[in-house]
């Protein structure tokens, strides 16, 4: 379900770096929480993102819900194929349905969120008690 | 799952856009079992409706049933409610969940007439069958013929050999049914229902498509567009408000309000850009703030983004440009006739 090869936070954002560059979206868990996404909503190439800070919004039919930045970095390409087509988050949150990339700041805060393993556990946890 | 008036009940089962457009094309089923029930009887049962209700229950005939407002004094709604007239005797009050026991006390506490009043939501469970397929769907179930029920009439007849009253109402803007049955057949006949209507794109719908149907639709919710502050007048309710039909409660208020003329009205806005306006979004004319979203969302049918707002009454008229505060920007939208969505007959 989750790739091994992504790190992922509590806010259910994930990031899937290589080197100096990520590509960063939200978790299947997340979609799958906010239902059918209609509308997202994404900072411009070049603007400054700030790990645990929000930096853009996915909204769906019944809520929005704000994305917070996994890692620091300056942004270099949004997703533009999301604008005509947003269900593409809920159709594939973990690859074409990515928001943005980012040139990393510092790369070794990639290692200090949840790997996969971690990850399953926090929303397997979330599941049961809900 | 989410707590709504203290029923558990999903939010959306295969998706609010599914959902909502299968009710659109094909049908939609609705457990609608958390709305409450309030029954009046006896000789004075006419008066004490009259008296707390501010449409006039004396048009009704027997199996007619009409769209209402349960009033206080000040002339503001306690809640909205279906009134069904069964007999000369009998009235049957389709109430919110949410509302029921405040709206029960309040009737009680007015029952100057001296009717009988039974708070009789226990008794009943409630499927609402919605979407151009619905009668085809539940005509299979029953001898009832469900043709000659004419909208907002209803007929007693068995459903699946359960004993149900038949009502041609909804909350969704298309033609269907709401049929009410003693609880113990609950999931006997939802499962029966799905299983006939599945075959014919019926889905399961939730909370979540409710909601955005009967936005398209622009019907009211308690809570959002009416409460206890605002009045049949200024939401655009003035259809169900009859003060010729003699006294009632809140009427002399109501009947001052209407000759003064309403400060506020509600109105229906498209957005002008993607942004999506949600409820409690402040919205603004020319800069100034003036009011505020009461219900916005995506329309899934329509595929554009509404809502409905209060403003200043002489600010209502469509085609008016208002700005909507969504996060940090103030986004366009324009003031549209209402309804949004109406089915084609």
């Amino acid at each position: 379900m989750y790739p091994s090869d992504y790190r992922y936070t509590k806010e259910h954002e994930w990031i899937k770096a290589t080197g100096e560059t990520g590509t960063i979206g939200i978790t299947d868990y997340a979609q799958h929480e906010l239902g059918d996404v209609v509308f997202v909503e994404m900072p411009v190439v070049g603007t400054k993102i700030t790990a645990g800070q929000v930096f853009g919004t996915v909204e769906s039919v019944k809520a929005v819900s704000e994305i917070f930045a996994p890692v620091s970095g300056e942004v270099t390409e949004a997703n533009a194929a999301l604008s005509a087509t947003p269900e593409t988050v809920n159709n594939d949150p973990h690859g074409t349905g990515w928001l943005i990339k980012v040139k990393l700041t510092n790369p070794a805060e990639v290692s200090g969120l949840m790997d996969a393993a971690a990850y399953q556990a926090f929303v397997s946890e979330k599941e049961t008690s809900a | 799952m989410v707590n709504f008036g203290g029923w558990d009940m999903p939010v959306e089962y295969s998706g609010i856009v599914a959902e909502h457009l299968a009710t659109r094309t094909a049908a939609g089923l609705f457990d609608v079992s958390h709305m409450g029930e309030i029954e009046v009887r006896g000789g004075r049962a006419l008066d004490l409706v009259q008296h707390v209700t501010c449409n006039d229950a004396a048009k009704l005939a027997v199996g007619q049933a009409h769209y209402s407002g349960l009033m206080n004094e000040r002339g503001t709604f306690v809640d909205d409610l279906l009134v069904h007239k069964i007999s000369d005797t009998h009235y049957f009050l389709c109430v919110n969940a949410s509302n029921q026991d405040q709206d029960f006390e309040h009737i009680r506490v007015h029952n100057r007439p001296g009717a009988q009043i039974e708070n009789a939501g226990e008794r009943y469970s409630q499927l609402a069958i919605q979407g151009p397929k619905a009668l085809g769907i539940l005509q299979r179930f029953t001898t009832a013929p469900l043709d000659s029920i004419r909208y907002y009439h209803f007929a007693f007849g068995a459903v699946d050999r359960v004993d149900c009253l038949i009502a041609r109402t909804g909350y969704t803007g298309e033609d269907g049914f709401e049929i009410y049955f003693a609880p113990e057949h609950s999931e006997k006949l939802w499962s029966a229902l799905l299983d006939a209507g599945s075959e014919q794109g019926m889905l399961p719908c939730g909370l979540g498509a409710r909601n955005t149907l009967r936005l398209e639709a622009s019907m009211c919710l308690y809570g959002h567009e009416i409460d206890d502050t605002t009045t049949p007048w200024e939401a655009g309710l003035g259809w169900i408000c009859k003060p010729a039909k003699g006294e009632f409660l809140g009427r002399d208020v109501l009947v001052r309000q209407k000759e003064a003329g309403i400060n506020r009205a509600l109105v229906g806005f498209e957005m002008q850009d993607r942004l999506i306006a949600r409820d409690a979004c402040s919205v603004s004319i020319g800069g100034r703030p003036v009011g505020r979203v009461t219900s916005g969302s995506p329309a899934p049918f329509l595929k554009k983004n509404i809502g409905m707002a209060y403003v200043p009454a002489a600010s209502k008229a469509p085609g008016t440009e208002i700005s909507i505060g969504i996060r940090a920007n103030e986004a366009p939208a324009r003031i549209v006739p209402m309804p949004f969505y109406k089915r084609a007959k």
